[in-house]
């Protein structure tokens, strides 16, 4: 062997052939087959897409590094599930490009953040979080109620995110500027055309308490009410017990 | 530096820099609405810069064919510097939101200055701004040395350095702005990961130009350690990357995979991040200036080609470790923990390999300070792999993971092991690169080790306490069978070893400050009259043992 490799060092194409051959198998065998193996991802016919206004939200959520102290991954583990709730399934961010897992918790879970908390909450909460809990350490996300959302170009980003496979129709790209205004003015006679489009659980609310302006509070609070709602398939009876 | 490209050479940079400005300009009218076209506007003027700098120059005379007697070594001085100066930025960002930790009210109601965007700055302002420049400088200068050959030409590895911090300032300016793809440790969008492609690709290309002039029939073993470096950071980079842009004129993108293979790609992506950029390629400089700056060879042939291979085998299939009990499949989960743990077998074969080439030279070690820094990160690194493997157990990972006893272990590697092993590189190379006698101070160099070293400890010990405080209260139930402790109370129990690591933080931080005046100061000492005089080549090889 040591023999072999004295030949080996002497050839610089030998080596490297060797290091891509050696480095592919371990990423070859542990990731190709989660494309191809069926009970990689639970089958859940009700779940959702996020609709423009959530989308656009979850990208206020990813710009300003919420994943660096909060996950959604709820694991099958007692405590969690005492704590967060049924644990996560991987059909749960079957749409998530990229997926907010997450890897630190200096802040709770959010997985199953949909609906514990009221609108008027999370606006207060992200604008100053000390407001609400004194020993907080997130920071006062105070710009996001003060900064238009720009929607022009949300039909590019459902279409985008089309291509890489999230089965949203043309129709939800035509109007997804439109839709992500009427998600956020129950008032307006748009509205009954996002729960159409998105379906009838679809929140449509004044998400920042007031209706002239779409804000990106209104999107971020949209995103974080419907954690965790895009499917009940988490809520079934489960097969595999939490450990 | 432009006067050492020979007019050929100055052509072709122009050329390239005016491909460069016309891209910029082109992102900056296509992403007029959008981050992109900010973006557009830096990468135009650094074009433009530097086609103005080589065009002012371009008349110089031709550089002197005796030249090609020397070794290259303009851009390994320049990546020096450079590691430096990202190095204190790197770290003082992380002191920063280490303190935002601490007191969150330092936000002064900026989005730039917030954690969320700050922490981004200074992961990739260390791992990148200054691993990555101290991996590209120590691997030029070890590739000439241990193949006989000078660099293949001057222009190439400029364009590497330079397009290489190119991507750096994209990245972190970025983050600032909000852009990111929020993928840890491969933040920046679609368009700078495209020219790292680019940039790394014309790397390789320098690593095999060189290799087919060599001078020496073996490859040293530093050598296939750059190199692994290399070649599997390009694969991960490109398959953890591969993203759809919402369109040319924007941004943003959207990643190809979601949900659970996302997950495991971006951590397959992830730890070998760790794997072949913190681990092959800092090794790769152990095994150059540790048996330098010892004097003895390398202990054993026979282990470091154990080791090589078992590293570059074995940590691709680890990366499952860091989605346990996740939605990924249990059998992924497994086959993850298997690996890791085994991994520590080459692991340690590496760390003994270089600690027992220290046998009959640990009175070095205790007089230079220089010798010490590579001895300690090598006994970093061997702690660290054995905590690594540890932690990747499955019952271990329930309690570890998601506290800040992961973030307490990537820095027992990150300053423990990478920055001690740079540091000690750097002092080694620097009064080689700029032909001086000595350090400008060898007490500064001490008083750095002694920084360094307490920084480090106590940032660990801190970060320890609380991730196991944290995990444990997170799963303490009463005897009524709820859940003893909320969130917010394991929150405040965090506020201590919080304001701890940031002072260890800031003594780390005080250690690299000293480290980058003591380098520039030695640059300041008067050259010897003599500079110059005698050819690089043919210099000595590297003892290999075994042969």
């Amino acid at each position: 062997m040591f023999g072999f490799h004295y030949n080996l060092e002497r050839s610089a194409i030998g080596m490297v052939v060797g290091i891509v051959l050696v480095a592919s198998i371990g990423g070859f065998i542990e990731i190709a087959p989660l494309f191809t193996i069926d009970e990689t991802v639970e089958a859940a016919p009700d779940m959702r897409v996020y609709t423009p206004l959530e989308v656009a939200g979850r990208n206020i959520y990813i710009r300003e590094g919420c994943y660096a102290c909060h996950s959604q991954m709820i694991r099958t583990l007692r405590d969690e599930v005492d704590r967060y709730g049924p644990y996560s399934l991987a059909v749960e961010s079957q749409y998530d490009h990229p997926m907010l897992w997450g890897s630190k918790r200096t802040g709770p879970d959010l997985a199953r953040l949909g609906n514990k908390y009221s609108d008027a909450w999370h606006t207060a909460h992200l604008n100053n979080p000390r407001d609400l809990v004194p020993q907080s350490k997130m920071p006062a996300y105070s710009w996001l109620l003060r900064d238009q959302l720009k929607t022009d170009d949300l039909g590019d980003h459902l279409a985008a995110l089309r291509t890489v496979g999230v089965p949203y129709t043309d129709e939800m790209i035509a109007n997804a500027s439109m839709d992500a205004f009427a998600q956020a003015n129950p008032d307006s006679s748009a509205a009954t055309d996002v729960a159409a489009r998105y379906g009838e659980a679809t929140n449509i609310r004044l998400f920042d308490g007031t209706a002239e302006r779409l804000t990106e509070m209104d999107a971020l609070v949209a995103y974080l009410q419907v954690l965790g709602n895009l499917t009940d398939a988490a809520h079934q009876p489960q097969t595999q017990e939490a450990e | 530096m432009i006067a050492d490209l020979t007019r050929a050479e100055r052509l072709r940079a122009m050329i390239i820099l005016g491909v460069l400005t016309a891209t910029g300009l082109a992102m900056a009218v296509a992403g007029r609405d959008d981050l992109l076209g900010i973006h557009g506007w830096v990468v135009a003027a650094a074009g433009l810069f530097g086609f103005f700098a080589v065009a002012g120059k371009r008349d110089l005379p031709e550089p002197d064919p005796e030249r090609l007697n020397h070794y290259y070594d303009g851009p390994t001085r320049v990546g020096i510097v450079l590691t430096l100066i990202w190095g204190v930025i790197g770290m003082g960002v992380g002191f920063w939101v280490a303190t935002l930790l601490a007191f969150p009210e330092f936000t002064f109601d900026a989005a730039w200055a917030s954690f969320g965007r700050l922490r981004p700055v200074h992961t990739s302002g260390v791992i990148f701004g200054f691993g990555g420049n101290a991996l590209i400088a120590t691997s030029f200068h070890v590739l000439q040395r241990t193949t006989r050959a000078r660099l293949p030409d001057q222009l190439s590895p400029w364009f590497v350095l330079l397009g290489y911090n190119l991507f750096c300032v994209l990245a972190a300016s970025g983050y600032l702005m909000g852009l990111t793809q929020s993928k840890e440790y491969a933040e920046p969008e679609w368009y700078a990961d495209i020219w790292l492609v680019i940039v790394w690709v014309v790397y390789f290309a320098i690593y095999l130009r060189t290799l087919a002039r060599r001078k020496e029939p073996h490859i040293y073993v530093a050598n296939w350690y750059y190199m692994a470096f290399i070649l599997v950071v390009a694969i991960l980079h490109i398959v953890n990357n591969l993203a759809v842009p919402v369109s040319l004129g924007s941004a943003k993108s959207y990643s190809l995979f979601s949900g659970v293979q996302d997950a495991m790609t971006q951590w397959w992506y992830g730890h070998n991040a760790v794997a072949f950029f913190l681990t092959a390629g800092f090794l790769g400089m152990m095994y150059y200036y540790m048996p330098k700056r010892a004097e003895r060879p390398i202990f054993s042939y026979r282990l470091s080609i154990i080791s090589f291979w078992g590293i570059t085998f074995m940590y691709m299939w680890a990366g499952s470790h860091h989605l346990h009990y996740t939605a990924l499949p249990h059998w992924v989960q497994t086959l993850g923990m298997a690996f890791s743990v085994v991994l520590l077998v080459p692991s340690w074969a590496s760390a003994g390999n270089a600690l027992m080439t220290l046998n009959g030279a640990w009175h070095k070690v205790r007089d230079d300070a220089v010798l010490r820094f590579m001895a300690l990160a090598a006994i970093f690194y061997g702690l660290t792999t054995f905590e690594g493997s540890f932690m990747a157990i499955r019952a271990v990972n329930s309690l570890s993971h998601y506290t800040d006893w992961t973030v307490g272990h990537v820095h027992a590697g990150a300053l423990g092991w990478v920055a001690m092993i740079t540091f000690g590189s750097i002092y080694a190379l620097t009064p080689w690169m700029w032909k001086r006698p000595r350090l400008y101070s060898a007490k500064l160099v001490e008083v750095h080790f002694w920084l360094a070293l307490a920084g480090t400890v106590v940032y660990v010990f801190a970060m320890w306490n609380s991730g196991v405080i944290q995990g444990l209260m997170w799963r303490t139930y009463t005897e009524s069978g709820t859940l003893e402790y909320s969130f917010i109370e394991s929150l405040v129990a965090m506020h201590p070893y919080y304001i701890a690591r940031a002072f260890g933080g800031l003594l780390f931080l005080l250690g690299a400050i000293v480290a980058a005046y003591n380098v520039f100061m030695t640059i300041r000492m008067p050259a010897p009259a003599d500079e110059a005089a005698t050819p690089d080549l043919p210099a000595q090889p590297v003892p290999v043992a075994g042969e």
